[in-house]
C-alpha cells in the first residue's frame, strides 16, 4: 500500500515536455522548419510572436511552482497552455500522466470540472451573481443540485473568511474581498491542481501582503499542487517551493528560491536577485554546516526557519547552534559568523 | 513643392477644391456630354426588382395544394404562402394583444371556431384604462420610485382623458408584438455574429444599409410581399428595429473581459453553459440597453407604418396632417411624445435596475406588487363591467373614453396658431420668402448646375486624401451607382437640402455643445434635453414646423435642422467632456485662458468624436429631408412617397432607398476613416 502511494507521489502531477506556443498564422510550419531552435527575432520578422519557447518541467504533488517574469515574458501564456485555454503549438503536457493535448472537448471539460481550479488577475467574477452564487457556479455547472452546491459554497465562504457577505454582489466588495471570492470559487470543486494567474497584482501593497498570508494559510491546510504566476519577485520568493524565471518565452532558471538567490544562472536572473535582502529569503538550511557533535551548543534552531526571524537570538548566543528538522532530528550545525556574512557581506 | 503637397492635407484639399471649381465652371451644360451627366445605364434596376418580386410572389417555387372546394390540386407559389402565414401569425398576435386592452371577440373566435361566436358572452372584456394607469404606477414605482410612477401613470391618464386611448392602445399593441420579436431576432443574430467572424462580416453591410435606408423605401416592397394592414406595419417595424439590437448584442458580448470567459471555461462550462450562464448574463446591461433602443425604434416605426395601413396614433396623425388639422395633429403628437417618454423611461429603469437577491423571500413577498395589481385589475374590471348599466348610449367610460368625448385642446391650439399666423404672418412669410428665394433656390440651382465629373473629382478626391485608394474607390462606386440612374438630379436636390441642414445643424450643435460643456450642470441638462428630443419619432418634428411655416421647403429644412442638431450637440458635449482631466490640469499650469484651452487643447482632442456626431447629423438630416416629402418636396423623397400609391412602386422605392443609404454610407466612410485615423494618432480609444 505504502509502495503504491510512493509510486503515485513520484509521478509528477503536471509534466511539460518542450512546450512551444507561437502566435501567428504559419506558426506551425515555421516551428517545424526551425528544428527546435526558436529565435524570437527571426520569428517576429515572419509575423509570428513567440509566447512560450521550449518549456520543460515537472510539478510534483503538493508542490508550489511560481512562474515569475515581467509583462510579455510568456508566463501567463504558459499557464494558459497548461490549462489549455490556449492550444500549445507543439510539445507534450501530461496531467496526472494523462496526455492533455490529445483530450477531446468532453474529456477536457471533465478535467476542468474535477481537477482544476483557476484564479484570475482581474477576479473575473460574474457580475450578475452574488458571492455565494459565484462560488457555487462551478458546482452547478457540474450538475450538482442547488441545495448541495449552496451548502458547499457556504463552507468555502467560511474558508476564505467572507462569512456574512455571501449575499453581496461583486460590485459591493473591495478588491481583496473579490479575490477571496475568486479563490473560493476556484477551490469549490476541490481541485487537485490550482492555477493562480497574478492573483494579487491588482491589489494594494498592504492588502497584497495580507492575501499572501491568507494564501499560505490555505495552502497549509489544503496542500494543493499549485502553479502560481506573478511579476513580483518578492512574492515569488515568499511563496514558492520552486521558481521558474521567464524571459521572452524562455525559462531562464528553474530552481528553489534559495538557489536562485545564491546562484543566479544568468545575468538576467542576477538583476532580480541583486537587491534582495538575503536574510529575508534564505532558510537556516541553506547556510548550515554538516553536524559536528564536538562543536555544537545546546541551543536548537529549525532548518526551515527564515534567517531574519532568528538572526537576533543567534547573534546573541555566540555559540554554534544545532539545526534540527521538523521531526526534531539533528541535521546540521550553524555558526553565527555565517549569519553575519549573509546579512552584511555580499 | 510636390513633397510639400504630400505632407500637408490642407494643401491637398485646397488643390482638390480648386480643381473642383475649375471643372464646375468650365464643363459646359450639355445633356449629351459624359462630363455633364452620365447616361442612365442602370435604369432597368427598378423593373428587375419588380419582376423579381412578381415572380417570387406569383410564379416561382409552386407547390400543389389541395383545394377542398374544387376537389383538386392547385399550384400555389411557396413564397407567397410563407409570407401570408407570417402575416397571419403577426396579425393574430397583434389582435390578441389589442383585444386584451380594448376587448373583442376575434381571438377567442379564432381559437374556438365560429360556432361560439353566436353567444353574446364570448367576448374578451377590455382591460379598463384605470387598471392600466394603476398598473403603470406600480411598475414605475417598483422600477425606480415615485417619480417614474407619476410620469408613467399621469402620462397615460392624459392620453385617456383626451380621448386617445383607442389609437394609443393600437400603437402599443404593435410595439408589444414587434419589440419582443426584434429582441429575439437581434439577440440571435448578435450571438451568431459574436461566435462566428464570417457571420459578423457578412452582417455588417446589411446592417449598414438597413440602418441608413429611409423608412419609406422598404414600406413599398413590404406592401407587395405582405399586403396592407397592421401585419405589414409589424414587418416593417421588425426590419427597422432589429439592426440596433444586433449591433448592441455584438458590442456587449465583445466587451466582456477575456478573463471572465476563461473563468467560465475553467469552471468546466460547455458551449451552451458558457453562452447562457456566462456570456449573456455578463453582457446583460448592454443587451438591456438594446431592448430600450428596440422599443423606441418600434414606436418610431409604428407611427410611420401608418402609410401601409397600421392602425394607431400614426394613422390618426397622418389623417390629421392630410386634412391640415394642425391642432388635432399637435394633440396626437403630444400623445406620441408622452408614450415615447414613458416607454423610454420605463425600459431604461428596467435596464439599469440591479438584480435583487430573492433567496430569503417567499412567493408572496417576491410578487407582492404583481398580486396587488392582479387583484386591483379584477376589481376594476368588475366595476367597469357593471357600470355599463349606468352609462347610457352604450359608452362605458371606465373601459375607454372615445375620441369625440374626451377633452380636447385642439380648438385652443388652432386659435393659437391662427393668432400666431395673424400676428406674425408678415415676419414669418418674409423670412420664409427670403430663405427660399435667396438661399435655398440659389443653392439648389448651384447643385443642379454641377457637372457630374466635378462631383466625382470632389468626392473621390476627398476619399483619396483621407483614406487612400481604398476609400476613394468605395466612395466613387457608391456615388457611381446613383449617377448611372435616371434620378441623379433628384439626388442632387436631396443632397443640397441635406447639406444645408447639416451645415446649420453642425454649427448650432458645436456652438451650443461647447458652451454647455464648460459647466457640469449645463452639460447634464443639455444631454438630457438631447435624450428627450431623441425619444420622439421623427414624424413628430414635422408638426410644429408646418404650424409655423406651412407647406414649404422652409418647414422641411427647419425640421431637419431641429432633428439633426441633436446628435451634433450630444457628441460635442461628450467629446469635450471626455478630454482627460490631467491634460486640463497641464493646460491650466501652462497658463492658458479659457478660449486658448478650448482651441488648443479641447477641440483638437474632441474633434474626432465631434466628427462622428456630424456623421450622425448627416444621416438624421437625410432621413428628415426624405420624410419631408410628406409636406411636399421635389427630391428623392417625393418619388419614394409616390411609390406608396403606385402599382409598381416597389422597385423604384427600394432602389431610391438604397441610393439614400449609399449617400449616407459614402459620407460615413469618409468621416469614420478620418476619425479612426485621428483617434489612433492622438492615442484615444
Amino acid at each position: 500500500m505504502s509502495q503504491l502511494i510512493e509510486e503515485k507521489n513520484s509521478t509528477p502531477v503536471i509534466k511539460c515536455e518542450s512546450v512551444y506556443k507561437i502566435f501567428g498564422n504559419n506558426a506551425q510550419r515555421l516551428l517545424e522548419n526551425s528544428n527546435g531552435q526558436v529565435d524570437a527575432k527571426t520569428f517576429q520578422e515572419s509575423g509570428c510572436i513567440v509566447g512560450v519557447n521550449n518549456a520543460s518541467f515537472d510539478v510534483m504533488k503538493g508542490e508550489m511552482m511560481v512562474v515569475m517574469g515581467l509583462s510579455g515574458s510568456g508566463k501567463s501564456t504558459l499557464l494558459r497552455c497548461i490549462s489549455r485555454l490556449t492550444e500549445a503549438t507543439s510539445g507534450n503536457i501530461f496531467i496526472d500522466g494523462e496526455d492533455l493535448l490529445s483530450m477531446n472537448n468532453k474529456q477536457l471539460i471533465e478535467l476542468r470540472r474535477n481537477k482544476m481550479g483557476m484564479v484570475f488577475q482581474s477576479f473575473a467574477l460574474l457580475p450578475h451573481k452574488t458571492v455565494i452564487e459565484n462560488i457555487a457556479f462551478p458546482l452547478q455547472i457540474k450538475g450538482m443540485t442547488t441545495q448541495d452546491s449552496m451548502s458547499k459554497a457556504l463552507e468555502m465562504v467560511e474558508l476564505v473568511g467572507l462569512k456574512g457577505r455571501e449575499n453581496y454582489f461583486p460590485r459591493e466588495l473591495s478588491g481583496g474581498q473579490q479575490q477571496r471570492v475568486g479563490i473560493a470559487r476556484s477551490l469549490a470543486v476541490e481541485p487537485d491542481i490550482w492555477f493562480l494567474d497574478e492573483p494579487f497584482s491588482a491589489l494594494d501593497p498592504l492588502i497584497r501582503k495580507e492575501m499572501q498570508d491568507e494564501f499560505l494559510r490555505l495552502q497549509g491546510v489544503l496542500n494543493k499542487t499549485i502553479m502560481f504566476v506573478t511579476h513580483d519577485f518578492d512574492e515569488a520568493l515568499r511563496l514558492a517551493d520552486k521558481i521558474a524565471i521567464m524571459k521572452d518565452g524562455i525559462i531562464e532558471q528553474l530552481d528553489t528560491p534559495d538557489n536562485i538567490v545564491l546562484n543566479p544562472a544568468t545575468e538576467y536572473v542576477k538583476k532580480f536577485t541583486e537587491d534582495v535582502p538575503r536574510e529575508k529569503v534564505l532558510k537556516i538550511e541553506s547556510i548550515m554546516d554538516p553536524y559536528d557533535s564536538n562543536n555544537s551548543g545546546s541551543k536548537q534552531v529549525s532548518k526551515d526557519a527564515i534567517i531574519e526571524t532568528l538572526a537576533e537570538s543567534i547573534l546573541n548566543s555566540k555559540e554554534v547552534l544545532t539545526v534540527i528538522d521538523n521531526k526534531n532530528q539533528i541535521v546540521g550545525s550553524l555558526n553565527p559568523s555565517k549569519v553575519i556574512k549573509v546579512i552584511f557581506g555580499k | 513643392m510636390l513633397t510639400d503637397l504630400k505632407n500637408s492635407r490642407s494643401k491637398q484639399f485646397l488643390l482638390l477644391f480648386i480643381s473642383f471649381l475649375l471643372l464646375y465652371f468650365f464643363v459646359p451644360e450639355d445633356e449629351n456630354s459624359l462630363l455633364w451627366r452620365l447616361p442612365p445605364l442602370l435604369k432597368g434596376i427598378p423593373l428587375l426588382i419588380n419582376n423579381f418580386l412578381d415572380n417570387l410572389m406569383f410564379k416561382w417555387f409552386t407547390i400543389p395544394i389541395w383545394d377542398p372546394d374544387w376537389q383538386m390540386y392547385e399550384d400555389k407559389p411557396l413564397f407567397r404562402l410563407i409570407t401570408r402565414s407570417i402575416s397571419d401569425f403577426l396579425l393574430f398576435l397583434i389582435i390578441f394583444i389589442r383585444e386584451i386592452f380594448l376587448g373583442g371577440l376575434q381571438t377567442i373566435g379564432s381559437l374556438t371556431g365560429d360556432s361560439l361566436k353566436a353567444y353574446k358572452w364570448v367576448y374578451l372584456p377590455a382591460l379598463p384604462w384605470t387598471a392600466v394607469v394603476i398598473g403603470l404606477f406600480i411598475l414605475g414605482y417598483k422600477l425606480k420610485g415615485i417619480g417614474l410612477a407619476l410620469i408613467a401613470s399621469l402620462g397615460f391618464f392624459y392620453v385617456s382623458i383626451f380621448g386617445q386611448w383607442e389609437p394609443t392602445m393600437e400603437t402599443l399593441s404593435l410595439v408589444l408584438v414587434t419589440a419582443p420579436i426584434c429582441f429575439v431576432l437581434g439577440l440571435f443574430f448578435g450571438i451568431l455574429g459574436y461566435l462566428n467572424k464570417k457571420v459578423e462580416t457578412s452582417l455588417q453591410p446589411i446592417l449598414n444599409v438597413a440602418q441608413t435606408m429611409p423608412h419609406f423605401s422598404y414600406l413599398v416592397p413590404i406592401l407587395v410581399l405582405f399586403g396592407i394592414g397592421d401585419h405589414a406595419g409589424a414587418v416593417a417595424t421588425i426590419i427597422f428595429a432589429t439592426p440596433p439590437m444586433i449591433r448592441l448584442t455584438i458590442l456587449g458580448l465583445k466587451k466582456i473581459s477575456p478573463e471572465v470567459v476563461e473563468s467560465g471555461l475553467m469552471s468546466g462550462c460547455n458551449r451552451f453553459q458558457l453562452l447562457f450562464k456566462v456570456l449573456i448574463p455578463t453582457a446583460r446591461r448592454d443587451i438591456l440597453i438594446g431592448v430600450n433602443q428596440v422599443i423606441m425604434q418600434c414606436l418610431a416605426m409604428t407611427t410611420i407604418a401608418a402609410f401601409i395601413g397600421a392602425k394607431g396614433l400614426g394613422f390618426n396623425l397622418k389623417v390629421a396632417l392630410n386634412g391640415l388639422k394642425i391642432g388635432k395633429a399637435a394633440e396626437i403628437g403630444i400623445c406620441v411624445v408622452i408614450i415615447a417618454v414613458v416607454l423610454d423611461k420605463l425600459s431604461l429603469a428596467w435596464a439599469n435596475k440591479q438584480k435583487d437577491y430573492f433567496a430569503n423571500l417567499n412567493f408572496y413577498q417576491r410578487n407582492k406588487a404583481f398580486i396587488f395589481f392582479v387583484i386591483l385589475t379584477i376589481i376594476l374590471a368588475i366595476i367597469a363591467y357593471f357600470s355599463a348599466f349606468f352609462f347610457d348610449k352604450g359608452f362605458n367610460y371606465l373601459y375607454l373614453i372615445p375620441f369625440n368625448k374626451g377633452l380636447t385642446i385642439a380648438p385652443i391650439l388652432d386659435a393659437g396658431i391662427d393668432w400666431i399666423w395673424e400676428t406674425f404672418f408678415y415676419y414669418l412669410n418674409a423670412f420664409n420668402k427670403f430663405l427660399i428665394t435667396y438661399v435655398l433656390f440659389v443653392m439648389r440651382d448651384a447643385y443642379l448646375g454641377m457637372p457630374v465629373i466635378s462631383t466625382f473629382v470632389l468626392v473621390m478626391g476627398a476619399g483619396y486624401i483621407i483614406g487612400g485608394i481604398r476609400s476613394c474607390l468605395i466612395v466613387g462606386a457608391l456615388i457611381l451607382f446613383i449617377a448611372l440612374s435616371e434620378y441623379w438630379n433628384r439626388a442632387l436636390i436631396t443632397a443640397y437640402m441635406a447639406t444645408f441642414a447639416v451645415g446649420i445643424s453642425a454649427i448650432l450643435g458645436i456652438v451650443v455643445g461647447s458652451i454647455c460643456a464648460r459647466n457640469e450642470i449645463a452639460a447634464k441638462f443639455i444631454l438630457s434635453v438631447c435624450d428627450f428630443f431623441q425619444t420622439f419619432p421623427s414624424f413628430i418634428y414635422l408638426i410644429p414646423v408646418i404650424l409655423l411655416f406651412g407647406i414649404t421647403d422652409t418647414s422641411v429644412m427647419i425640421a431637419a435642422i431641429a432633428y439633426a442638431t441633436v446628435p451634433a450637440t450630444r457628441y460635442t458635449v461628450e467629446g469635450l467632456r471626455s478630454v482627460p482631466p490631467a491634460l486640463q490640469d497641464a493646460g491650466s499650469m501652462s497658463g492658458v485662458s479659457n478660449l486658448q484651452r478650448l482651441i488648443s487643447i479641447e477641440f483638437p482632442l474632441a474633434f474626432p468624436h465631434i466628427m462622428l456626431g456630424i456623421n450622425q447629423t448627416v444621416i438624421f438630416a437625410l432621413f428628415m429631408v426624405i420624410l419631408g416629402a410628406l409636406i411636399g418636396t421635389e427630391d428623392l423623397g417625393q418619388i419614394i412617397m409616390g411609390c406608396l400609391s403606385r402599382p409598381n412602386g416597389a422597385g423604384i422605392g427600394l432602389t431610391l432607398g438604397i441610393f439614400v443609404s449609399f449617400i449616407c454610407l459614402a459620407v460615413d466612410n469618409l468621416i469614420r476613416t478620418w476619425a479612426d485615423e485621428r483617434k489612433k494618432l492622438l492615442g484615444l480609444n
